[in-house]
């Protein structure tokens, strides 16, 4: 760039920058950072701390019960991400579509409406939605009778077959509101010339949407796509509040989430093990870096941006 | 001031001081550590009363902590040496462990210890039953409530004795429509286990003879007394709610409380909640046995003990205080004040209760013994009790046969757990 072939007169050292940096610096080292990297430096111990090098991570992969209970929570893990990505996100870019209609009234309204189950805290929706989805006190089984469908009602959340799907789904509806929200200000960040001038190639509605507004906010649902990732690998809460740490039925709602810490603090009588849920914790953590590198230098580079 | 004036102000001071030191040096303050804070009140308003006046000099607060933060506070404040004198026991391991860190003393010669039977020490005693360091303090009964009105509409006279009498009986309430059978689901999964399981298993595996042969290796999972429970079990799928699968805990005291359901398969410590809640009559029985006749076995659970910091200060107070509650003269008030939680000791005590006094009747006619997963069975991992949860949910709902879920469970013991009988 044209700046970079002057030379820049030398500037003295801003030592503000620092001072105004440290805060935050000092706070996430001290809560993420240090915890991380202990976390680490754990998984290569056993519980005496004897260093055993990867020993914890060959247990974890090798003994019959734990190997199972780890790919059976991975295997649920990819379902649930793949729920949030086939239904959550699909609906939030729709809702986004909606809203950012200039025809719409009461837009401030149903935007409120959508993001507030984003506010309510995991054990309060875990909470409802099992009393919703209740067979004994639910409105569920309830309002499916009185259209017709009563024979549709299932405990959905006790049985092996329908309980992580109805979680996942719990969830997308929680979460609706973050993709909605970030697509929303990437729809609204479209120039107004941009869709006229569309207007006026006799692009509208749907096709509209399609040619022109999806290819640019494709770099926002890139973004919503790897919080999804990273919240989906790292959900505990939902599975804790609804179903409690040993996830049932059968584990089939057992994620990495609550698979780490039935281990790491122990369960009932469940003794905790500190040494392989900091294993569990390690392989987590690498499991959403590579996500999220494949993302960054797979995916991210590759799209294109528009400047207006 | 002169300087003799000050000098008798600081000998009259120092005097005035020494004298008062003296008289509160008589008395000792014992800090109890538990994790019963529900039990708050009747710790302050009957029982510490009851000690403070039989044993003027010594002072006692009862300091209770969250039940799901309390083994971990107590960790740290006994590691920090900041703990009280007297510490609430968890049955079994928890507990071991404290001991084995010279956390707790022990007290096998603490006066009154022989009050208590060997099954009620077992909870609070080394694995070779030589040190006890805890008196044991508190059980719950396992049996079957039921709603004595739905009893009088369908037409049951008496609470079923047998087995084939249960299942009869709820063929009838199933066959009358008006109740749900047995308030019980599979969503949390320990109530198919304890309220399930390990309340009718011990007339199967004839309770401490099956549980310590278990233990010795001598009988494993897959045995039939091991295996007969899960049998019965599978079979009471058909006269659970709809739903079952995704029925709570709260969901099945709710369903009884309000008179939904007719019979629920629990144990004592729902007496204090269903009192204040049920508006109709219940009555209790005990797990039902094959044949008339049969000896009766109870899972009389032992669940609450005290003990000693090894380290405390007052060692004689906390060791005065220690053997009061191992008196018949705690037992009463504390079966009293909690009904369902019963006094552990020989000496039958008296309780106003009748649901209580029916649970506790039952000790006299049948044997007692403790959920066979609790002591040593669940010290490794797959931890026995957590997979008892799994396994008889997997059974109810008919997944898995009683004979699978056997061979997997006695699989699991197997790969940690090595008796020497063996």
């Amino acid at each position: 760039m044209a700046t970079d072939s002057i030379a820049a007169p030398k500037r003295p050292f801003r030592s503000h920058i620092l001072v105004f940096l440290a805060p935050a610096v000092l706070v996430y080292t001290a809560v993420m950072i240090f915890p991380l990297i202990s976390t680490l430096y754990q998984s290569f111990f056993s519980k005496d701390w004897a260093f055993i090098g990867f020993g914890n991570f060959v247990t974890l992969f090798t003994d019959p019960r734990l190997s199972a209970s780890f790919w059976n929570a991975l295997g649920n893990n990819f379902w649930f991400f793949i729920i949030h990505m086939v239904v959550q996100n699909p609906i939030g870019i729709l809702l986004a579509a909606l809203l950012s209609n200039p025809k719409l009234r009461l837009r401030g309204f149903y935007r409120t409406v959508f993001f507030v189950p984003t506010l309510l805290s995991f054990v309060i929706v875990g909470f409802v939605w099992k009393l919703i989805l209740s067979p004994t006190w639910g409105v569920t089984q309830g309002l499916l009778k009185s259209v017709g469908l009563g024979a549709l009602f299932q405990p959905w959340l006790g049985k092996e077959e329908y309980a992580l799907t109805t979680l996942a789904l719990i969830s997308n509806w929680q979460f609706i509101g973050i993709p909605m929200m970030l697509i929303y200000a990437a729809l609204l960040s479209i120039p107004d010339e941009v869709i006229e001038a569309a207007e006026c190639d006799g692009i509208t509605g749907w096709a509209q949407f399609w040619k022109i507004q999806l290819p640019l906010v494709l770099p926002a649902i890139g973004i919503v796509s790897i919080l999804t990732f990273v919240g989906n690998f790292n959900a505990f809460d939902l599975v804790y509040a609804a179903q409690g740490a040993q996830p049932g039925p059968n584990f089939s709602t057992d994620l990495l989430g609550t698979l780490l810490y039935r281990t790491f603090f122990g369960y009932q009588l469940q003794l905790g093990d500190r040494a392989l849920g900091s294993t569990i914790a390690a392989v987590m953590f690498l499991i959403i870096l590579t996500g999220v590198c494949i993302y960054l230098f797979g995916v991210q580079t590759r799209l294109r941006r528009y400047q207006f | 001031m002169t300087f003799q004036k000050t000098l008798m102000l600081a000998s009259a001071t120092a005097a005035l001081l020494a004298g008062a030191g003296s008289a509160f040096a008589a008395d000792v303050t014992l800090t109890i550590e538990s994790w019963r804070t529900d039990d708050l009140s009747v710790w302050q308003d009957k029982i510490i009363p009851a000690f403070e006046a039989a044993n003027p000099g010594i002072k006692v607060v009862f300091s209770p902590t969250a039940p799901t933060e309390y083994n971990a506070a107590l960790n740290a404040k006994l590691d920090g040496g900041s703990a009280g004198d007297i510490i609430t026991c968890r049955p079994f391991d928890a507990s071991l462990e404290l001991f084995n860190k010279g956390h707790l003393a022990p007290l096998t010669d603490l006066p009154g210890m022989d009050n208590f039977s060997a099954v009620a020490k077992a909870a609070w005693s080394t694995d070779d039953a030589a040190t006890t360091f805890c008196v044991p303090m508190g059980a719950v009964i396992h049996g079957f409530f039921y709603n004595k009105d739905a009893f009088a509409k369908v037409g049951i006279a008496a609470p079923p004795a047998t087995v084939e009498e249960f299942f009869a009986d709820l063929e009838k309430i199933k066959a009358d429509g008006t109740y749900i059978p047995l308030a019980m689901g599979t969503n949390d999964q320990w109530e198919a286990a304890t309220m399930g399981y390990n309340n009718i298993g011990p007339n199967y595996w004839h309770g401490e003879e099956g549980r310590l042969a278990l233990i010795a290796g001598t009988q494993k999972l897959t045995d039939e007394p091991w295996v007969a429970p899960y049998r019965q079990l599978a079979k009471w799928k058909p006269y659970l709610g709809d739903g079952f699968e995704a029925q709570t805990y709260s969901d099945s005291q709710n369903l009884f409380t309000l008179g939904k359901a007719a019979i629920y398969p629990t144990g004592s410590w729902e007496i204090a909640g269903f009192e204040a809640n049920a508006t109709f009559p219940m009555g209790v029985f005990a797990p039902p046995v094959e044949k008339a006749g049969d000896t009766c076995y109870i899972s009389d659970h032992t669940d609450i003990g005290i003990g000693m910091n090894a380290k405390s200060a007052n060692p004689d107070a906390a060791k005065k205080f220690l053997s009061w509650v191992a008196s018949p003269e705690f037992g009463g008030i504390f079966a009293n004040a909690l009904p369902g939680f019963f006094a552990l000791g020989n000496t039958p005590v008296a309780m106003q209760d009748p649901l209580a006094q029916e649970f506790v009747s039952w000790r006299d006619k049948c044997k007692s013994s403790i959920r066979s997963t609790y002591a040593i069975l669940s010290r490794g991992t797959p931890n026995l009790e957590n997979e008892t949860w799994n396994a008889s949910v997997q059974v109810i709902k008919g997944a898995e046969t009683p004979e699978a879920a056997g061979a997997r469970l006695q699989a699991g013991l197997d790969s940690w757990y090595h008796p020497a009988a063996m």
